[in-house]
């Protein structure tokens, strides 16, 4: 067989770049930066005309101001928020993963055990917090495992869902090769559950950080924790709203940070391969 | 693979010495109770390039997979009477076996999706790559052992499925309408680059399709299949030499061959 035997491959066309990021990309940024600010023009002149007292609605200004004067503690409780969601991310992760590879090993353990999961995605955590919270001697954990359990399912039936997605005739390869069940797991099953299990990961980033927030006010309101949750309850307490305001920024600005990081994960991890990560032509 | 021991009834009393894989009265029956196969008695010689002609339905991709050990058949028996065994007397024949779609992995390159069959069988990595390499040297594809499938057309993706089945050495190459979802002037291509392969290296092809013009242009023997149930109605030799090529294509000679085999398959399925 020679050469000329070649078919047209696709090839991309080079991208058009403006400040490292190519072009089609930046009014993907510029519009909601845009709208943004609208808003919240709009809002500082709303509070001014008509006077509105700061501790019934403070203006983005004012907020602003406080953000920046109490950086010292809102960031320190920032950070404690953050490593319980992170902790509870990563037992999601591992444990979703652990367990959907044990689902996905028979098809009886998958029906014995799924139900059991679904219960603990659908019991309120608010519910159930102050038992944890009450349980769990060490305040850190007992966040952590109430974040765990609002981060877990998605991760699980992502994956679960992945496992199971694998093409049916590369399972018939696998099998006409007599590959074992774990090269089947690792070769085949694994990487086709990938996209699915970051896409999973992505949501229950999200997830984490509320759970870990729910978890913080319902201890918070046992004066047992100091989180960016306590911060806003303590700030309600004093009618420091502008102080409120300001930790419930760096929440929203926590989730989206952590929602574009998993993102950026997931586009590394599949710029290669995977349809969502394919730039689409025309 | 092969599902059925040594103590199925002797199926070699009347096979040839060249037989490389020898069906006696096969049938298929699935869990719906549908009759797949019935009575389907096959012999497939070393090095012979047999097509498995017929309409949709006919049961020809199920008796390929039997063949490949991918479905048990209810009834009958299967034997590979070249091909190793193990100890329980099972048979244990080298297969290549290439689908209607390509089927690789998408998330890996060509050379190592070549190279997979040989990871699976434990062969070192240096090695196993370097013959994955090879393989898609051979069919046309030097150049492309970086390339992620999504990158390739479906033709050099056909083409990588291929140099995949082949990456072993096997026996024999069992083929699943490779090329019925290409376009024309790349399945002519592919025709005659398998050809090419089939000759190079002698292994035995087993090539299901549903296209009269394919199977005569390929094969040294047509299986014409008929449905309900599945079966083999009527056997062709196809005589003409090989190499075969463009030539033969659009000689007489192909024509007269066609429309026989055509009359032919119109006989079994109006039987």
């Amino acid at each position: 067989m020679t050469a000329r035997a070649l078919d047209e491959a696709p090839s991309a066309p080079p991208l058009r770049r403006v400040l490292f990021l190519p072009v089609e990309t930046w009014p993907r940024i510029v519009m909601p930066l845009v709208i943004g600010l609208l808003a919240l023009s709009a809002w500082e002149i709303a509070v001014r005309v008509n006077e509105v007292p700061h501790y019934v609605l403070p203006p983005p200004s004012v907020i602003w101001r406080t953000l920046v004067s109490d950086w010292h503690s809102l960031s320190v409780s920032l950070g404690i928020t953050l490593q319980i969601t992170f902790a509870a991310l990563a037992v999601a992760a591992v444990l979703g993963l652990a367990l959907a590879v044990l689902f996905a090993q028979s098809k009886w353990i998958e029906l014995s055990l799924f139900p059991y999961a679904v219960v603990l995605q659908v019991t309120p955590i608010v519910a159930i917090a102050p038992l944890i919270i009450i349980w769990v001697d060490d305040i850190r954990i007992a966040l952590l495992i109430c974040a765990w359990i609002v981060a877990f399912f998605p991760i699980l039936s992502n994956t679960t869902l992945g496992l199971n997605s694998a093409d049916h005739n590369l399972v018939d390869l696998f099998r006409l090769y007599r590959a074992s069940r774990f090269q089947q797991l690792v070769f085949l099953r694994l990487p086709s559950a990938l996209p699915l299990f970051l896409a999973g990961l992505r949501i229950s980033g999200g997830l984490a950080l509320i759970g870990a927030i729910v978890a913080e006010f319902v201890a918070g309101t046992g004066g047992r924790a100091s989180g960016l949750a306590y911060r806003i309850l303590e700030a309600g307490y004093q009618l420091q709203i502008p102080r409120m305001f300001a930790a419930l920024l760096l929440i929203c600005l926590a989730g989206i940070a952590i929602f574009l990081a998993l993102g950026l994960v997931q586009h590394l991890a599949l710029r290669h391969w995977h349809e969502s990560a394919l730039r689409r032509e025309g | 693979m092969n599902h059925l021991g040594p103590t199925t009834a002797d199926p070699l009393a009347s096979a040839p010495a060249r037989a490389l894989v020898v069906l006696r009265g096969v049938e298929k029956r699935f869990a719906t109770g549908t009759l797949a196969l019935r009575g389907v008695d096959l012999t497939i010689d070393a090095g012979d390039f047999v097509a498995l002609l017929g309409p949709s339905g006919c049961g020809k991709s199920t008796l390929l997979r039997i063949i490949a050990g991918l479905i048990a058949p209810s009834a009958g028996s299967l034997a590979w009477p070249r091909a190793a065994h193990d100890a329980a007397g099972v048979a244990h024949p080298r297969l290549g076996f290439v689908f209607q779609e390509p089927t690789l992995m998408p998330w890996t390159t060509a050379v190592k999706n070549v190279a997979l069959p040989l990871r699976l069988e434990g062969v070192a990595r240096s090695e196993r790559l370097d013959r994955a390499a090879e393989a898609l040297r051979r069919v046309g594809l030097a150049g492309f052992e970086h390339a992620y499938p999504r990158a390739l057309s479906g033709g050099m993706k056909m083409r990588v499925s291929i140099a995949r089945a082949l990456v072993t050495r096997p026996d024999i190459l069992l083929m699943d309408e490779p090329f019925a979802a290409l376009d024309e002037i790349t399945r002519f291509r592919l025709n005659n680059d398998l050809l090419a392969i089939w000759q190079e290296t002698g292994v035995t092809v087993v090539f299901v399709t549903h296209s009269v013009f394919e199977s005569v242009y390929l094969s040294r023997r047509i299986a014409v299949m008929a449905a309900r149930p599945g079966r083999i109605e009527r056997e062709i030799a196809i005589a003409a030499p090989y190499p075969r090529d463009e030539a033969f294509r659009t000689s007489a000679g192909y024509a007269a061959l066609c429309r026989t085999v055509s009359a032919a398959l119109e006989e079994a399925m109006a039987a």
